[in-house]
């Protein structure tokens, strides 16, 4: 390799790609609203190194099918089906768990200890496997360990695995589209923001500052080329 | 592995090493000025408007792990940086009983691909704190020095705020900042009960066009991400890609610049580095050459840059390289506010920031620490990612139902996923920034136990904060749980205490590291004269962090964007003089 082939001209012309403003000048040049690109992509920026990292977790297996059931079962009693929408299961929390622990290792002997002790727990209570027992079983134990401030000492450890998969169910149910549904999330949505609604101010009573009227952004006449006068205060 | 040097080619007018902040500056000032320019990069190319290169906008399911962050990504699986505190194959160590953390990014634009674009103009009294308390040094230049760069990157870059009148928050050529969103005012209307003061932040976001070159902000919340707009500012595609567009600017990506190459006068004849695609040691030649690899990378760089001239490092008959360096102070608390429970949904979104922000409101005299902090907000209805929902084993008490009636810790089902939806957008967060005291005792220095892959000696850090600091911290707790407390928010988790340095962060994890080189009218004290000129080889300069004599209470990129301006302006001069 010489010097030539080492040099790196990467400048691709993205910038007479169409999403950029087309006038010259001052002179408020017409087409200007950036339409981005939103969705689905493949690559998203990753480096090689890390696609080869994400595709190595991906081809692993870490629960097994029986663990998996499991899982199925108690993401739905975290997350359950509402007039809102759909379960964790549903919205692939468990899939996402099943990476999240080869991602995040040290999630993964607390989650398989977890979901192990359950069984031991139903063992001892009721002669059979968790996933064996009646529902109302099942949800016996699950009340004895849901409720971190009045749970009894002898259930701390299961306290303690009930609480990371809450965390992981409500986590991995909340960043899906499901969750997204279910908070009724609109933003990630390019010019769209406006400030706080009128109704929202009223509610809280809140008022903008006088002072500062005449300089906030107008998200309708801000494509407008920038210009100053010489103490620095904006005129156009 | 075979090694050879490849016979360099023709000379550069000059070689800038790194494509950052001060690089990305000093290469489009310098190519504008008609000189042949290299910029040497170490990371790889980068442009988010490619649609390879981008993950803004893209929802939280597009990534396995919803967005967490990872060892190449500590601020989230979306974020623009690669690179981060601990980077595969370049380690750097620290002395025992001490304690820096270090960030880098290795790509085009260095760490402005992702930084918050918090831009904030050093004031009169920041470059003579030693007059005001006695502590540290003042600079060898003055507010009137820089503030016409000042006023040229505003207008280049461009930056939103208010005109405020502040003596040491000096106004600029603002564009239209925005509204400010609705716990920005639940936290207004708490420090106005304290006379604290809460004013529109200032930002490196176009609200408004600036050139035909780069779009106007859409208001994605995500300059973290990169903008595919160029609505924000970073250095691969504001400086160092127009500047190829228009000049003699040839970028080498993916090249570790190992040494500053010197003659037998002492002067600077280019550099070698390390390609990272063959892993061959290459020589570039130049008349100048100009680092703006991060403060601590160019003291690295002129450490290990030994010869008979500069037996102890290049310019660096003081010894002063690698001292003096210093980060920001770093405080935070959060709070919740019930009064947002299950508040209406909207687009929320705005800028990739804060609205608004407290600048330092107190004199010091008066209190037990000698220098100030700014306060950075956040909070609202930004995108969940992963981490939303997590800890409703504590916090779910703190949620009521619609007659008020608190929740239990814990729990499960229909109730829970209520109760998580009526808590979106409901917490909030503060993080002081403050200035600390330069100090000869902390530093960095050339490990020789250590090498990275490229077989180049790694920086050791010896770095501790004093009372100042701690004072400091403590002072940002009380401030904030006085504010989150006077805007209605319950605290969350335990107050800081002297244990744990009242939250004080490690040196370094402020990311404002500057100090290493710095400037000076004295020799034996400074490694740079007052133009970032070294004093001991008049064709090398610095234009990142480095030269900082102090770092103030505000983020220092735009100081390093001005500074580099200004020392490229008297590059071109001392060229055309045939000074150097
Ligand atoms: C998360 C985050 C938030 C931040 N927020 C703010 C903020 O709001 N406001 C603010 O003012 N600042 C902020 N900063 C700090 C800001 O990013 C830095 O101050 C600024 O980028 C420093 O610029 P620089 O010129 O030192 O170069 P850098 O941006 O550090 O870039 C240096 C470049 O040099 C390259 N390089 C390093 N070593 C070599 C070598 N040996 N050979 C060749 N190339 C090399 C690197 O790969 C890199 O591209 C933030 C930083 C981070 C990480």
């Amino acid at each position: 390799m010489n010097r030539r082939e080492n040099l790196k001209l990467l400048f691709t012309g993205s910038l007479a790609s169409g999403i950029f403003m087309t006038g010259c000048g001052p002179e408020a040049p017409k087409e200007t609203l950036h339409a981005p690109t939103i969705g689905e992509g493949t690559k998203w920026g990753r480096t090689p190194e890390e696609l080869a990292e994400n595709a190595a977790l991906q081809e692993d297996v870490f629960f097994t099918e029986d663990e998996m059931k499991k899982l199925n079962y108690l993401v739905d009693v975290i997350i359950p089906k509402d007039e809102t929408s759909g379960s964790a299961s549903e919205a692939g929390v468990p899939d996402f768990i099943e990476f999240i622990v080869k991602d995040m290792p040290y999630y993964k002997t607390p989650m398989r200890g977890g979901l192990m002790w359950l069984d031991t727990e139903a063992q001892d209570r009721y002669g059979k496997a968790y996933m064996e027992a009646s529902e109302d079983e099942r949800i016996k134990i699950i009340d004895d360990i849901a409720y971190p401030d009045q749970a009894k000492p002898e259930m701390a450890r299961g306290v303690k695995f009930f609480n990371t998969l809450r965390n992981l169910t409500s986590t991995g149910f909340f960043t899906s589209p499901e969750g997204f549904k279910d908070l009724d999330y609109k933003g990630n949505t390019p010019n769209v923001w406006k400030g706080i609604p009128d109704e929202v101010m009223a509610e809280h009573g809140f008022k903008l500052e006088e002072k500062y009227l005449p300089i906030y952004m107008d998200p309708d006449t801000r494509h407008t080329l920038a210009q100053w006068d010489e103490e620095g205060n904006l005129i156009g | 592995m075979s090694f050879q040097i490849k016979s360099p080619g023709e000379a550069y007018d000059v070689i800038i090493v790194g494509s950052g902040a001060g690089g990305g500056m000093a290469s489009k000032i310098l190519s504008e000025a008609g000189f042949s320019v290299a910029v040497v990069e170490a990371g790889g190319d980068f442009d988010p408007a490619k649609e390879e290169d981008r993950t803004q906008l893209r929802p939280p399911w597009e990534s396995p792990r919803r967005g967490a962050s990872t060892r190449n990504r500590p601020f989230g699986d979306f974020d623009a940086a690669i690179g981060g505190w601990d980077i595969d194959g370049e380690p750097y160590t620290r002395t025992e009983g001490t304690e820096f953390d270090w960030f880098r990014s290795r790509m085009v634009g260095g760490r402005t691909n992702h930084w918050g674009r918090i831009s904030l103009r050093f004031g009169p009294n920041d470059f003579k704190r030693k007059s005001i308390d006695g502590l540290g040094d003042n600079w060898p230049i003055g507010y009137e020095d820089i503030k016409p760069y000042y006023d040229k990157v505003d207008q280049l870059i461009g930056v939103f705020g208010s005109k405020e009148g502040i003596l040491n928050e000096p106004d600029g050529y603002f564009l239209p900042p925005p509204k400010p969103r609705l716990h920005e005012l639940f936290i207004k209307k708490g420090a106005d009960k304290m006379n604290v003061p809460v004013i529109p932040s200032r930002l490196s976001i176009l609200t408004k066009p600036i050139n035909n070159d780069r779009g106007a902000c859409f208001f994605c919340n995500q300059c973290n991400r990169a903008c595919q707009a160029y609505a924000d500012f970073s250095s691969g595609t504001c400086l160092v890609k127009p500047a190829m567009k228009k000049g003699k600017v040839d970028l080498y990506t993916h090249a570790m610049v190992r040494k500053v190459t010197t003659d037998e006068k002492g002067l600077a004849t280019g550099v070698s580095y390390i390609s990272k695609v063959d892993m061959k040691e290459y020589k570039l030649k130049s008349r100048v050459v100009v680092l703006g690899a991060s403060a601590c990378e160019s003291a690295r760089i002129m450490l290990n840059s030994k010869s008979s001239n500069h037996p102890d490092g290049l310019g660096n008959g003081s010894g002063m390289v690698g001292r003096y360096l210093h980060d920001s102070t770093g405080s935070d608390r959060m709070g919740f506010i019930p009064d947002l429970l299950g508040r209406k949904k909207y687009n929320e979104d705005g800028v990739g920031g804060m609205h608004v922000y407290t600048p330092w409101w107190l004199d010091n005299s008066k209190l037990n620490f000698a220098r100030g902090y700014h306060i950075e907000y956040w909070g609202g209805m930004s995108m969940p990612s992963y981490g939303f929902g997590f800890g409703m084993d504590t916090i779910r008490k703190y949620i009521t139902d619609e007659f008020g009636k608190p929740s239990q810790n814990g729990g499960y089902g229909a109730g829970l996923k209520k109760d998580i939806r009526s808590y979106f957008g409901t917490m909030v967060g503060m993080s002081g920034r403050g200035e600390s005291i330069p100090r000869y005792e902390n530093y960095c220095e050339i490990d020789n136990n250590t090498v990275d892959k490229y077989g180049i000696p790694v920086l050791k850090f010896n770095y501790n904060w004093t009372d100042q600091e701690i004072n400091q911290a403590k002072h940002m707790q009380d401030t904030f749980e006085e504010v989150l407390t006077n805007s209605g928010a319950v605290l969350m988790g335990e107050k800081a205490g002297p244990d744990s340095k009242y939250g004080l962060h490690a040196p370094g994890r402020i990311i404002h590291e500057v100090g290493t080189t710095r400037m000076g009218d004295n020799p034996n004290t400074s490694v740079l004269n007052s133009n970032c000129q070294a004093h001991e080889c008049k064709n090398l300069f610095v234009v990142d962090g480095g030269p900082f004599v102090s770092q103030a209470d505000k983020n220092p990129t735009w100081t390093i964007l001005a500074l580099a301006w200004r020392t490229s302006d008297f590059i071109v001069g001392e060229m055309k003089k045939k000074n150097i």
